[in-house]
């Protein structure tokens, strides 16, 4: 007999044409389960064969994505090898498949279906059994295989382990000790994936207990996949904890508008609210996991402060409600007056759906005649555009391009101007899988060793901000030190790089002479859908130049208009330009001053510019300034895609149906029609038709420009150190606003430096000092670390405000360092303050364990 | 090996006790190396360094020395398991992690002769081309602990340890380790994670020892018994080691008498010795009281009743006979002992060094004491005999490891075959041999 499987992605199990006899292919093994006839790839365990097959096995300790443990017993099943019954019942989970291996499972075997009966008893005996307020009630594989399986009712008539309940691992993460069955998920999670074993085992035989080591929270990015594969509601989150029932919720798909990874998430949602967010499965992407930003920090889509209705500043200065239609009026007639007095320059942000960026790009050459469009909000250059033109505008997983599943593939990964902990965690973690299972040796080129790079076993090239154009050309050598010319390497350079002339270029030779792959990984999730939707003001859309006739007349043709010849502004261009009276006006996306190379500048311009049309979510000091806010839709309130660093289109519908925002491609689709041009984006749908109206286009690779590298930048004055700097993961971005739970899981902001330049400056580790740019000074607790001398390192935004608004300095600046004031004290982040009012980590949580 | 007159020659089978690993106990200062050295010692290092290491394994191989842990698995057998020498080094572990309820073999050998424990261990570490050799022994026996590590000290002053041992080219370091006392790390695996550092809790097998051990290198873990056993094979040559035991348990073996005989201790006869012949050299039951049950080998192992006191001792004849040799650890009951509350005491046992790890010994072990409890204190119920011995039967042969088995083990051996006893006391027939007051702080 022989058994039809549904397809996967390997031919395991073979069809009924399959002829009995023939042996296993190559890679595969032959043997039975249930009497039927399967081949499986060598090295699966028996329980994932099972599952393709179709027959399901109990199991609490099993995942597919952490090593076998076997420590629940749930999985026994009987096997024979040899013709030899196994003297006892073997854990699927954790037993390889093998040719002659005969598997019965409880559904051909007492003993195998006893055995696990028994063991949902054995489990229940300490369970408590508060199904009926407990957040995994519902949802809960303890309760649905106890139901399915188990005994329904227990001969356990002794009093249950009790513990007192529940402790804080941190502050986003509470434990249940009593409800947990010890099934190590959540510390193998810990340890192999995430690589923060900051949780562990305490104690031992019934007693045993999950906990922290004493003072120790669970900090890590990723702590929230813990609870998602809990089998039981032991852990449980602050932001979840006893607001909703599972089955009341609905449930949608998404894809994370947080960064450029593209992770697949399921948005649980209840009466317009969004409760919480799980990871999605997508082994292309994210596999099963996701960060706690991408997990925990959406109470911005609901906050109290959601602009709802546009606003119009009226005579007294003021902004007021207005209706869409006066708000539509006003703006149109006010762009259209800026047009003529000296044109409207476009900030799209880097937040912006495919379909949305391509809204802002097309409204900018239809409605305002002009390439002033720049989707950056942060540091960047001609360079980098010309970079981006030539080497990643148009590359996909379908053109060739690097993804997830190469980089696990390559046996070197070389990092630049990037930290995929803090900017890209699910590149951290899948770097760290490569690193761990298949030995990817990963090397970075950054001031210090990051505490991701050494989870993933990296390697650094020490080197300061500025120096790091020779460290990248030094790798070109033909000793290969970072080993990029062996098959498969892949280098990953960060949207940071464009802080340090030349360095894009030298990544680019770099990549040319080795061989290595190359893939630039933004930190916002629209930064790479903006690119290639043509919200630059050197590209149009599909890596079209501005500057190449035909590619310009393609596209003159489909949008029925002229298209300016010249390149246009970019940020900065079009920021000065707005500063020195030469625009006659702005339309800004989603954009947040304090995000920009030099804030105060950027706050002149757009208190500057004659008329401000701004598209946002929530106050900020953009709509503090303009003249009409239009109020667009957040990420889960409208559908779209994203395209991942990878630059994998990540389509997503809307989760929160009735909420009735409109995403800022309708906007401005209705301003292009007041402003009498069609713009075609008044769905996702119609835009994306309409961007393929453009057609086909080979995106021609070549070189516009030279960008000669420049000498590392040298400390500018006696005493001063060249700063390094980036953004955490977790920093007060207003993302995460109106969660405090999650600030408490925010790394310390600190400044880092080494020991010679502590010494050099009289400052020792743990002491206060004052960080001081040409615009102010930030106080600081000092981090005295192995790293580069003469460099200081802080992160880009402490406390509420960006580094660069707090001292005018941005990385490669020459700042000092002092001992801050006697009396001074560090600066204190607002939101982490709040976290820590609601008690101390490891102690133990009373009341309903959570506010609000 | 040819014979050496230093090998303790005995009338087998005529002599009753064969003093082999016991012989020098009586000696004065016997863990002092001088002492050891006049009695013949590392005499049979001296031998086995002049041999190539491959034959000293074959050597262990046809003297039939199984191992003293508990298993019986064939020593040189596991010796020669190691895959061929690699990269990684070889590491040889003793397991003196000492705790199985009624043994305490392990203990007095370290104590008054560690050095042919030590002995034994450069021989092994010799015969299986290994350089690094751990002893570890349980956390509380600190007398142990001491007298082993001053034993390596002094091996390593006299060159027997160190670089170049005996000027034969061969380097070897022991570490004495000392454990932090959980009965769980006599399990090997649990044994080789505690070394790490890490938690002591069993270890999934494959990969075995033998292929990823300590370090993930190729590890042989033998038993503190088992290791000392090897020096006297040496000197006194397979043919003179198989003249004691059986064909297929051949050797002498420590038998850990306790309970109710007159001299309680440790007696040293050939395997295949029995418990009527143990009996009469532990001057007969205590006050001429007749025996009611017994251990053969430890708490892990199916009870024996008054029936099966001519049971030879060894491996094969134990397990025809329905338990298990295992440590020898003969725990001797007459006729005043309760089996339940024996059997209760023995479960606290279990759910006191169950390790956590998985659910069946874990929960099992923690319910039965409980239930075990109840029926001891005059509470328990004809159901709970049957939900008692139903959690053993679920318990044994699901579990991580071997300690489920035997917590299960001596649960539903009383229960099979001393059932009567535990309906009187539920149905009230006998009195409940222990208040509740009794087992307070009990722990």
């Amino acid at each position: 007999m022989t058994a039809t499987l549904p397809a996967t992605e390997t031919p395991a199990i073979l069809g009924p044409a399959w002829d009995a006899d023939a042996p296993a292919p190559d890679g595969y093994v032959k043997f039975v389960i249930d009497g039927q006839d399967v081949i499986a790839p060598k090295g699966e365990m028996v329980i994932r064969t099972c599952e393709r097959m179709g027959i399901e096995i109990t199991r609490f300790c099993d995942h597919p994505l952490l090593e076998p443990i076997a420590a629940c017993r749930q999985c026994l099943v009987e096997m024979e090898m040899g013709g030899r019954k196994m003297p006892k019942p073997q854990p699927a989970c954790a037993v390889a498949v093998a040719d002659g291996l005969v598997v019965h499972t409880q559904r051909t075997s007492e003993v195998a279906a006893r055995a696990q009966w028994a063991n949902v008893e054995f489990i229940l005996t300490n369970h408590p059994l508060d199904c009926p307020m407990c957040d995994k009630g519902g949802e809960c594989p303890l309760q649905n295989q106890d139901l399915a399986h188990g005994p329904g009712e227990s001969r356990f008539k002794e009093a249950k382990r009790t513990f007192v309940k529940p402790i804080a691992i941190s502050t986003e993460i509470l434990l249940d000790r009593d409800r947990c069955i010890l099934c190590y998920r959540c510390t193998r999670f810990s340890e192999e994936i995430a690589g923060d074993p900051f949780i562990d085992m305490l104690g031992r035989g019934v007693r045993q207990q999950v906990g922290t080591g004493p003072e120790v929270p669970f900090q890590s990015y990723f702590s929230g996949n813990t609870i998602q594969i809990c089998p039981v509601g032991a852990l449980t989150s602050t932001a979840y904890r006893f607001r909703s029932r599972a089955f009341d919720l609905k449930s949608a798909p998404t894809i994370c508008e947080l960064c450029s990874a593209g992770c697949e998430l399921r948005t649980d949602h209840r009466s317009g609210k969004i409760l919480r967010r799980y990871a999605g499965e997508n082994g292309d992407v994210n596999e099963e996991w996701n960060c706690d930003k991408g997990r925990f920090a959406f109470r911005y889509v609901t906050a109290d402060d959601r602009l709802r209705t546009p606003l119009v500043r009226g005579a007294n200065g003021s902004l007021a409600p207005a209706s869409w239609t006066d708000a539509m009026t006003a703006a149109a007639a006010g762009l259209a007056k800026a047009k003529a007095a000296g044109g409207v320059g476009v900030l799209a942000g880097g937040r912006l759906t495919v379909t949305d960026a391509y809204a802002y790009g097309k409204f900018a050459r239809v409605a305002l005649g002009t390439n002033d469009v720049d989707f950056r909000a942060r540091v960047h250059s001609a360079e980098e555009l010309d970079f981006l033109a030539r080497r990643v505008v148009g590359v996909s997983p379908k053109t060739g391009g690097v993804t997830y599943r190469g980089l696990e593939a390559a046996k070197h990964v070389l990092l630049v101007a990037l930290e995929p902990e803090e900017e890209c965690p699910i590149v951290f973690l899948r770097l760290r899988k490569a690193a761990r299972r298949h030995g990817t040796q990963v090397t970075a080129v950054a001031p210090y060793a990051s505490y991701g790079l050494h989870k993933m076993g990296g390697v650094l090239i020490p080197a300061a901000p500025g120096a790091e154009n020779a460290a990248v050309a030094a790798l070109a050598g033909a000793d290969d030190p970072a080993g990029l010319r062996t098959d498969g390497a892949v280098i990953l350079v960060g949207e940071r790089a464009a802080e340090v002339p030349g360095l894009l270029t030298a990544v680019g030779e770099l990549a040319d002479e080795t061989g290595a792959r190359l893939a630039w990984v933004p930190r916002r999730a629209g930064e790479r859908g903006a690119l290639d939707a043509g919200a630059t003001p050197t590209l149009l859309p599909g890596g079209r130049a501005v500057t190449d006739a035909a590619a310009r007349a393609q596209v003159e043709n489909a949008w029925g208009t002229a298209i300016p010849e010249t390149p246009g502004r970019d940020t900065a261009g079009i920021l000065a330009a707005a500063a020195a009276g030469e625009l006659g006006g702005l339309l800004i996306g989603g954009v947040e001053l304090d995000d920009l190379p030099d804030p105060a500048a950027a706050r002149r311009a757009v208190a500057n510019a004659g008329f401000v049309v701004s598209l946002e979510l929530r106050p900020s000091e953009v709509t503090d300034l303009a003249d009409v806010v239009l109020p667009v839709a957040a990420a889960p309130e409208k559908a779209g895609a994203y395209l991942d660093w990878e630059g994998r289109v990540r389509p997503f519908n809307t989760a929160l149906k009735w909420a009735g925002g409109l995403d800022d491609a309708r906007v401005l689709d209705t301003l292009g029609v007041e402003m009498d041009v069609d713009l075609y984006t008044q769905t996702p749908k119609s835009a994306t038709e309409d961007l393929a109206r453009l057609g086909a286009y080979e995106i021609p690779r070549t070189r516009t420009a030279s960008y000669p590298p420049t000498a590392a930048t040298p400390a500018a004055a006696d005493g001063a150190l060249t700063l390094a700097s980036w953004r955490l993961l977790l920093d007060g971005s207003r993302a995460e606003d109106g969660e405090p739970h999650l600030a408490g899981t925010r790394r310390p902001a600190s400044a880092r430096m080494s020991p010679a330049t502590a010494d050099r400056l009289g400052l020792a580790d743990g002491a206060l000092v004052a960080l001081s740019g040409r615009a102010g000074s930030v106080t600081l607790p000092l981090v005295v670390t192995d790293m580069v001398d003469g460099v200081v390192w802080a992160p880009g935004r402490i406390a509420g405000a960006s580094l660069a608004a707090q001292t005018g300095a941005r990385a490669g600046d020459g700042v000092t360092v002092a001992a801050a004031a006697p009396g001074a004290t560090a600066a204190v982040d607002p939101d982490v303050v709040a976290s820590e009012a609601e008690g101390r980590i490891g102690s133990v949580v009373t009341g309903m364990g959570g506010s609000k | 090996m040819a014979d050496d007159t230093t090998a303790p020659q005995f009338n087998v089978g005529l002599d009753p006790l064969t003093p082999v690993l016991t012989r020098s106990w009586l000696s004065p200062r016997s863990w002092r190396r001088d002492s050891y050295e006049q009695l013949g010692g590392y005499g049979a290092l001296r031998t086995a360094i002049t041999a190539q290491p491959e034959q000293l394994v074959e050597l262990m191989k046809s003297s039939g020395l199984r191992g003293r842990g508990g298993a019986g698995f064939p020593t040189g057998l596991k010796w020669s398991f190691l895959p061929p020498l690699g990269a990684k080094p070889r590491y040889l572990v003793v397991n003196g992690d000492e705790s199985e309820p009624g043994t305490c073999k392990d203990i007095p050998l370290m104590m008054a002769d560690p050095h042919l424990l030590v002995e034994g261990c450069i021989i092994t570490s010799y015969a299986i081309r290994s350089h690094y050799c751990v002893i570890y022994i349980r956390g509380e026996l600190i007398h142990p602990i001491r007298r082993v590590r001053s034993a390596v000290k002094e091996a390593y002053a006299a060159g027997y340890l160190g670089k170049n041992i005996l000027g034969t080219g061969y380097d070897l370091d022991i570490v004495v380790h000392a454990g932090a006392g959980a009965y769980i790390c006599g399990e090997e695996t649990a044994l080789l994670s505690s070394l790490e550092g890490f938690r002591g809790q069993p270890r999934l097998k494959p990969p075995f020892p033998a292929v990823e051990g300590l370090y993930a290198a190729p590890t042989v873990v033998n038993n503190v018994e088992t290791i000392a056993s090897v020096p006297s094979i040496i000197s006194g040559g397979v043919d003179w080691y198989r003249k004691f035991g059986t064909d297929k348990s051949p050797g002498t073996k420590i038998f850990s008498l306790s309970g109710h005989v007159e001299r309680p201790g440790q007696y040293e006869a050939p395997l295949g010795t029995t418990l009527r012949q143990l009996i009469d050299l532990a001057g007969g039951m205590k006050d001429g009281i007749p025996i009611k049950f017994w251990t053969p080998g430890g708490s892990s192992v199916p009870l024996f009743g008054d029936d099966k006191l001519d049971v030879p001792l060894d491996y094969d004849d134990v397990a025809a006979a329905g338990s298990l040799l295992g440590t020898t650890a003969l725990q001797i009951f007459n006729q005043t002992a309760s089996v339940p509350w024996a059997v209760a005491r023995w479960a606290d046992f279990y759910r006191h060094e169950s390790c956590g790890k998985c659910a069946p010994c874990r929960e099992g072990t923690a319910w039965m004491s409980k239930t075990l409890r109840r029926i001891i204190t005059g509470r328990g119920t004809l159901e709970d005999i049957d939900t008692l011995e139903d959690t053993a039967h679920n318990i044994f042969g699901r579990a991580f490891c071997a300690l489920g088995d035997g917590a299960a083990t001596s649960v539903s051996s009383a229960i099979q075959r001393f059932r009567q006893e535990f309906v009187d006391m539920v149905t009230g027939v006998t009195p409940a041999p222990s208040t509740q007051a009794d087992l307070i702080e009990m722990h």
